[in-house]
């Protein structure tokens, strides 16, 4: 049997939870750092083919800065904090005081690119620490990576492990927007955890719900 | 790009066939490889998109064969036959197999974008298809476009421009 074939209801909550808790420090850590108010939306766990994974934020060929990373230790997957190019030039524009900045002249602006990947790892250590302290297990994440380039061309590392067992996969996503002063939206990053085929009876046995019950 | 035509998509670990005036494309190839295979003289395309270089590397049993370099070639040299294209006759363009990322601690599979080419390579070799022009390797991820009435494939990057072969 398929193991998302396994997947109950309850499994989709406790991934929810799993989100919840992972994205809500990162969102603090963010907030702390920036001394903005950040907003986090309420994590969307859901089961979809490769096809309408890869159609995500705006589909597979939209351009985004991703900085993302492996997971390895108890339980394994990939972890993918993205926002839109433009979003993330304004972004660093704003943090570095540079309104000539953007993500497509690395040459020009290393600095900008050193603060994006900076702050990827702060919000992608806080989500990771948050979850191996919630469910107990050793978690080791490689070193962020940050990367200018299409979603597809990006989220499909995620999916590589998983597709040697399905053509679906469990995706963990979490938005946190950075509001203004009159609470407008300004910037969105998406946090993507897609975890391998063989961390779920790990995490799921962690938190006391195991496959079987 | 021709007015008339409409264009085909190809998701991820998936495969189509197209004849003029509409042309074929997949977005988003970072270290999966797009292989178009196609009959001049029938002017009938196919295009699958690869994830992965060998059936073998399944764990469980797969039913969808585009997504290795194996299995989604020799699936898609029978389709084309069937819509009256001749395996002799097939030529072949490549792209994709990029290495996006370093991930030092990261699994075999991090490092799957040049072992797709290969595979992909192989495998055209041993059904006898000549690759005409490739764009394979590098850092970057691609979306491709084929045109079965001009037999080019246009590649589109978003760090390193636009190109046809």
């Amino acid at each position: 049997m398929n193991y998302i074939d396994k997947i109950q209801p309850i499994h989709l909550d406790i991934l929810k939870e799993v989100g919840n808790i992972g994205a809500g420090h990162a969102a603090t850590s963010l907030s702390t750092l920036l001394n903005r108010k950040i907003d986090m939306k309420v994590p969307s766990v859901r089961i979809v083919p490769f096809a309408e994974m890869m159609e995500l934020t705006g589909g597979s060929e939209k351009e985004v800065v991703s900085v993302s990373l492996s997971i390895e230790g108890e339980a394994g997957g990939n972890m993918f904090f993205m926002l839109a190019v433009e979003e993330a030039d304004r972004f660093i524009q704003k943090l570095m005081s540079d309104e000539s900045f953007t993500f497509y002249d690395r040459h020009s602006h290393s600095i900008g690119f050193s603060a994006m990947q900076e702050m990827g790892n702060i919000l992608s250590g806080s989500y990771l620490s948050a979850l191996g302290d919630f469910t107990q297990l050793k978690l080791q994440p490689s070193v962020p990576e940050l990367a200018v380039d299409m979603f597809g061309a990006i989220i499909s590392y995620g999916l590589l492990e998983i597709s040697q067992y399905s053509d679906y996969t469990i995706v963990i996503d979490t938005l946190l927007t950075e509001m203004d002063e009159g609470d407008g939206e300004v910037v969105k990053g998406h946090f993507f955890l897609l975890l391998s085929p063989d961390s779920f009876p790990v995490l799921f046995e962690a938190l006391g719900a195991g496959y079987n019950e | 790009m021709n007015k008339t035509g409409e264009i085909v998509k190809v998701g991820i670990a998936d495969m189509n066939i197209v004849k003029p005036p509409d042309v074929i494309r997949t977005s988003g190839l970072g270290s999966c490889v797009g292989v178009v295979l196609y009959d001049e003289s029938t002017r009938i395309a196919g295009m699958v998109h690869v994830m992965l270089p060998n059936s073998g590397l399944a764990r469980e049993n797969i039913k969808n064969k585009a997504k290795f370099a194996d299995t989604g070639i020799r699936a898609l040299v029978s389709e084309l036959e069937k819509r009256g294209a001749r395996t002799i006759r097939l030529k072949a363009k490549i792209a994709g197999g990029a290495q996006m990322f370093q991930f030092k601690s990261g699994s075999d599979l991090m490092k799957i974008g040049p072992r797709n080419v290969e595979a992909v390579k192989e495998q055209l070799q041993a059904a006898r298809i000549p690759i005409l022009s490739e764009d394979t390797g590098g850092s970057s991820g691609r979306t491709i476009e084929f045109d079965p009435s001009t037999f080019l494939l246009h590649i589109r990057t978003v760090n390193k421009g636009e190109q046809t072969i």
